[in-house]
Parts: structure tokens; sequence; C-alpha cells
């Protein structure tokens, strides 16, 4: 498959997400994991910025890879992936499988919260508006969250999106197998009778198992539905949400945000 | 789940958001272990200020603790150490490894399983 595979334009945003968002997360969770463990910078600073002793909020917080980045915080982590979910249990984060626009928390008790490359698997304007609502009704007043979405404009990448291209599209992710290993033959010692010769069926069976650990051992991609942000649009959708717009910027292909609840 | 994130969850249904009854979930059927983590009296501190006590004096009871106060401890309480090496104890160390929650609104059960608990909803509840 090309990276022009189109997407099932039948499925309603629901079915859309779980087929191009949740199962690919779930089938590629390992793999993703392994590649998600640098800290990005803007996320880094919010969080060194927060008051000590703050409780906050992970939501799509993927392996944890910014659970417990400080000691003195209490952070909570969630993904709708049970796949990375178990990636991050593993790592010892205190995390949880819940749905973003069904959080699992009392409304009004978290001081702060972030959502790092979550909002744009949302399919519509209105779900990605609907998720940054969820996240400000778990914050106290004055309650802060930083919002990172991947930008339409990053020509210079590696995918090369830009203005102008289309902003919902799906990202292939090439999954590296694992090669099983190829069966043993039992080894002959000296002075072992001779073994009979293959029979047709034999050579015809091993071919086959040799032909199936190839298949097994192809790369195969997955492919991620994701809405490229244009500038401004995640400040609209924060807006749209209730939330008021404290900062925001451009780092490394994403747009960001923080929020504040009123 | 650490004990301190019970008080920090409740049922995802939206129309029992309302409600008082969605929070906290009734503990049942679960399994506990203890895990040691290091002791920082301003961190247990700080977390009694941002606790709902009385949701912490049910699921304590839930899990078969009644040793609580029923009211949050303040002020000279406060300069107790045992008191927090206690908090300490059942706020970061305790955790639920298998279990049941269930929302005393709407009857939905969620599940504690290897430490995970789980709050996706099925298609007719989300």
């Amino acid at each position: 498959m090309s990276e022009d595979f189109t997407m099932d334009e039948s499925l309603d945003p629901a079915q859309r997400e779980l087929t191009y968002v949740h199962k690919v997360y779930n089938e590629i969770a390992e793999h993703f994991s392994d590649t998600r463990y640098k800290p990005w910078p803007v996320v880094t600073s919010f969080l060194q910025s927060r008051t000590s002793g703050s409780v906050g909020i992970d939501v799509g917080c993927g392996n944890g890879k910014y659970l417990g980045l400080r000691e003195d915080l209490y952070m909570i982590g969630s993904d709708r992936s049970s796949g990375l979910i178990g990636c991050a249990k593993d790592l010892g984060k205190e995390v949880m499988v819940s749905d973003g626009l069904s959080l699992p928390h009392p409304n009004n008790r978290f001081d702060f919260a972030i959502s790092i490359a979550v909002i744009h698997h949302f399919s519509t304007p209105e779900r990605r508006t609907q998720a940054i609502a969820e996240i400000l009704s778990k914050l106290r007043s004055g309650g802060e969250v930083l919002l990172y979405v991947w930008a339409l404009e990053q020509e210079k990448s590696r995918r090369g999106y830009k203005e102008g291209d289309p902003q919902d599209v799906l990202v292939p992710w090439v999954l590296q197998k694992k090669v099983p290993k190829r069966v043993k033959q039992v080894q002959r010692r000296k002075g072992d009778p001779k073994p009979e010769p293959k029979t047709e069926e034999q050579l015809r069976i091993e071919a086959e198992e040799e032909e199936k650990r190839k298949e097994a051992a192809k790369d195969e991609t997955k492919f991620r539905y994701y809405h490229l942000y244009q500038k401004g649009e995640l400040e609209q959708n924060a807006e749209a949400a209730g939330g008021i717009v404290v900062s925001g910027g451009y780092e490394r292909d994403n747009w960001y945000a923080i929020i504040r609840k009123p | 789940m650490k004990f301190l994130t019970t008080n920090f969850v409740k049922c995802s249904i939206k129309t029992c958001d309302a409600t008082t009854e969605s929070f906290p979930l009734k503990y049942t059927n679960c399994e506990l272990i203890q895990s040691s983590q290091d002791f920082n009296p301003d961190f247990i501190l700080s977390m009694l200020d941002r606790l709902d006590w009385s949701a912490l004096v049910k699921v304590a009871q839930d899990l078969g603790n009644s040793a609580l106060p029923p009211v949050k401890p303040e002020g000279e309480m406060l300069n107790d150490v045992n008191l927090l090496q206690d908090l300490h104890t059942l706020l970061l160390e305790t955790c639920i490894t298998e279990g049941e929650m269930t929302c005393q609104h709407c009857g939905h059960i969620y599940y504690i399983k290897n430490s995970i608990p789980n709050f996706l909803l099925p298609p007719h509840l989300a």
C-alpha cells in the first residue's frame, strides 16, 4: 500500500477513529513506545513551571513519558489505547484506559493538564473542540492545559505537508516485525545412519513453511488518521471550547497553545 | 492503581456527571499490594490540601480500613509525622491490582486488571 491509501468514507467519525486511530495504536503500541522517550522542550518547560504539589492529568499519555518528569507533582495519565497503557504501566506510571471525550475524572479538581499529539486524531472540528472542552471541564478555575497538535505547515519535514494541502490525512506507520526463527535441522552425528532422502511431500511442506516465514517477516504499513492544524486553528478550537488562550507557538512541525479555564 | 487515584476518578458516563453518587466509585473484590515509595512529608501535605476527604474515608472503608478520622486533619495535627507517614502508606504505597469499581448512580461496573483501571464504555453508553 502506498501513501495515497484512501480512507473508507462510509464510516462515521467515531468508527473512523476506531479504525484509523485506536486499532492502529494497539497494533503498533510496542514499536511506537520504543520510539517515544525524548520529552519535547515546550512540554518540559510547561511542567517545570507548575507549582509544587499540583495535581494534573495527561490526556492521551501514550507510554507516559511525561508522567514522573517531576516527582513533586501528582499526575494521572490516560489513553484510549490499552496497548500503550500497558507499555506505560510497565514503566511504572500511574495510568488508566479511557476515552478523551468521556474522561473519568471529577470536574473542577485539577490544577493543570497536558494533551500532547492527541487532539489531531479526532476526525471532525466538533469532536476536536469537544475534546478540549472535556479537558477544561476537569480543571479548576484558572487551571491551564498545554495542547500540542501536528501542523499543516511543515514543508521542511520528512512528510513535507504544506499550506494548501488537504488537512485530513492518513499517515503511514511502518511496523517492523521480528523475524520468526527458522526451525532448526537436526544435526547428524558421525555414525548415525544416513537419513532417508526427503519425499516430495516433505520438500513441499518445507518450502511452504519457508514462504510463510518470509511473509511474516515483511514490514507492515499501518495508517493513522490525522487532522493537520493550520495556523490559528488550535486557538479557534480552544476558544470555541470556552478556554482563554494564554500563549502559543510553533515547535518542530507542531502548533501548541496554553489554554486557561476562566 | 494507587489509592490516591481513587480520589480523582469517577463514572465516565456523561449523565452521571451532575450527580454526587458517581464519585467516589464503590470498590469491591479488590486485591491490594503495598509498594514502598520515598516518604516526602511536604508532598503529603500538598495532597491533603487537594483531597476530597469524605470520598477518601468512603473508599478506605470499602477496602477494609476504618481507621481514618472522619474529618480532614488540620492545624496542629499536621505536625504529627506519624499521621503523615500513615497517610503516605495509604495514599501512595497502597495499590489496587485487581478489583471492581461500581458507580453508585447508574450501577455501571468498571474493572481494574493488572493494576490498570479501564473506563472505556460499551458503545450504547458512550
